[in-house]
């Protein structure tokens, strides 16, 4: 974790319908350094801003105020750069492409040879083992192996960041579990760095090396929370004590934010 | 060399199976003209208001010929008519799904001309374009056809899930890109509905326009409809309805077959098993 800073967020604040009644502040002042290869958690009670934190850094949306580097660039050079892979909660994947297809969509755009586009797309399918599937259409697999088709598709084009915005929110528990092991193999295999928006406490601490935790109505960064259980992490991983503790310290956390905010309010 | 067998007998099955699904169908058209028989005979319905179905077989028989030769015009009609107000309709959708003043400046008129009586629109075609030209038949298919195909091409343009076009953007893909990769196999699904309505209206509007085409009997259908039901021929009439029937079923299979063979990926066209 002593890499250099791939994402640095300052002074960063987004006003919805600035000057309207409908004005919202979603985000207030948000600081965050996040270094190559780090795997970062947003958490926090809905409408705290982090599908919007998530957002600003992929420069989907502008922030209002405050400055956003990406890789040491202005955040929408970097989206043109093609440093982000993203995978949303639905898979999102085009019905009228079959899997190796989709994988290839992104490869399409940049400009890879044919050559390229299949070689990339069987060593993405291998790697969250779908190798077989090239030829399925999405809606011949489960929800779970479509996510892992949207995670494949996110790694092609081999992205230096991968954004997740509760990619496991529409799973059953069991391929909820499977995936976060997907996800931290393929983080482990790959050295991207992952900043994942998630409600789930257990699988923020599971996934992550930091937890950030944030409050809602302005969205706040509230605590930053490190997860110092060893890597590489496994099943044995969510019966340590110390994952516990971790679990019990960002419960707290998040409640402190909610007692302080019924509190002001 | 089993596996073949079983490969056979499955296919066997399910065509039996597809076979069965038509019997109620079948029991009910047999039924339906035999309940039309029985009330014709048994009422004493005169022939120039309700013919008998086996009067109108008979009739059939004897009429085909001249009936399907007039059916290969009214085709062609039909089918040029389907493709200029098709190509019309999905360059206007274009246009108006790409710039929005587009659409505000087009859509009042669109609706314009969708709300005309093409019975009145017919006479006027034929001034324009001559009543031996087909162009006064199919301009009056193209503006029927126009409208549907519009409306769905620019829902099937637009309505795109916002996280498809994030993603896009997250590939900083250019507006073609997007276009060629995500708006327009979006829209297919829209356009084909649009097309199949498409198909019969373009086969009653080349009829009403060729009813007041005042041409020979032998022309087109709706010529020979119309010149048939003015010698109080109606049985005659109703064999060239069937034969528009059969004509308009024939275009919408031809739909669903290109359909089939450009999105068989369609939610629609799904297999149950693959």
């Amino acid at each position: 974790m002593s890499n250099a800073s791939v994402i640095s967020i300052s002074n960063v604040s987004k006003i919805y319908n600035p000057g309207q009644d409908s004005r919202v502040a979603a985000l207030e002042d948000i600081n965050l350094e996040i270094h190559g290869g780090e795997f970062i958690s947003l958490i926090g009670p809905s409408g705290c801003g982090k599908s919007t934190l998530l957002r600003l850094i992929g420069d989907l949306i502008a922030p209002s105020v405050g400055t956003l580097l990406v890789n040491g660039k202005p955040a929408p050079q970097a989206r043109r750069d093609r440093d982000y892979g993203m995978v949303f909660q639905q898979a999102t994947l085009y019905d009228w492409r079959s899997v190796s297809k989709n994988v290839q969509l992104p490869l399409e755009v940049m400009g890879y040879s044919r050559a390229k586009r299949e070689t990339r797309t069987a060593e993405m399918l291998k790697l969250v083992q779908l190798e077989e599937f090239g030829k399925h259409y999405p809606w011949q697999l489960s929800g779970g192996m479509q996510q892992r088709v949207a995670i494949a598709r996110a790694l092609a084009f081999e992205p230096s960041i991968l954004l997740m915005d509760e990619p496991f929110g529409a799973l059953d528990e069991m391929t909820r579990e499977r995936m976060q092991m997907e996800v931290l193999r393929i983080w482990g295999a790959t050295k991207t760095t992952v900043v994942f928006v998630t409600h789930s406490i257990p699988e923020a601490v599971f996934l992550s090396t930091r937890v950030v935790v944030m409050s809602a109505r302005p969205g706040r960064l509230t605590r930053i929370i490190d997860v110092d259980l060893p890597q590489p992490r496994g099943f044995e991983t969510r019966e340590q004590p110390r994952f516990f503790e971790k679990i019990t310290e960002v419960r707290e956390a998040l409640r402190r934010e909610e007692v302080r905010g019924g509190a002001t309010s | 060399m089993s596996q073949a067998t079983a490969t056979t007998t499955r296919r066997g099955k399910q065509l039996r199976e597809q076979l069965r699904r038509y019997i109620p169908a079948a029991i009910v058209f047999v039924l339906a003209l035999l309940v039309w028989e029985m009330v014709v005979t048994v009422f004493r319905i005169e022939t120039f208001l309700l013919p008998k179905p086996s009067r109108i077989a008979a009739v059939f028989v004897q009429e085909a010929p001249i009936a399907f030769r007039a059916s290969l015009f009214t085709m062609r009609n039909a089918v040029g008519g389907f493709l200029i107000g098709s190509v019309l309709g999905m360059l206007v959708a274009l246009a108006t799904a790409r710039w929005t003043v587009i659409s505000e400046g087009m859509m009042p008129l669109a609706i314009a001309i969708n709300a005309t009586p093409i019975v009145a629109l017919a006479p006027i075609m034929n001034q324009w374009f001559g009543v031996l030209d087909p162009l006064s038949k199919m301009s009056i298919v193209a503006v029927m056809v126009f409208f549907p195909v519009m409306i769905n091409m620019v829902r099937g343009l637009t309505l795109v899930e916002g996280n498809t076009l994030e993603l896009m953007r997250s590939y900083a893909a250019s507006e073609i890109e997007i276009l060629s990769k995500v708006r327009l196999p979006n829209a297919l699904p829209f356009l084909f509905g649009a097309f199949k309505i498409s198909s019969t209206l373009s086969i009653i509007g080349a009829i009403v326009s060729e009813y007041f085409g005042g041409l020979g009997p032998q022309d087109a259908l709706g010529a020979y409809i119309s010149q048939q039901a003015s010698d109080f021929h109606f049985t005659q009439a109703w064999v060239a309805i069937i034969v528009a029937c059969l004509a308009g079923i024939l275009f919408y299979g031809l739909i669903l077959l290109v359909e089939r063979l450009v999105m068989p990926w369609h939610v629609s066209l799904r297999a149950t098993e693959y």
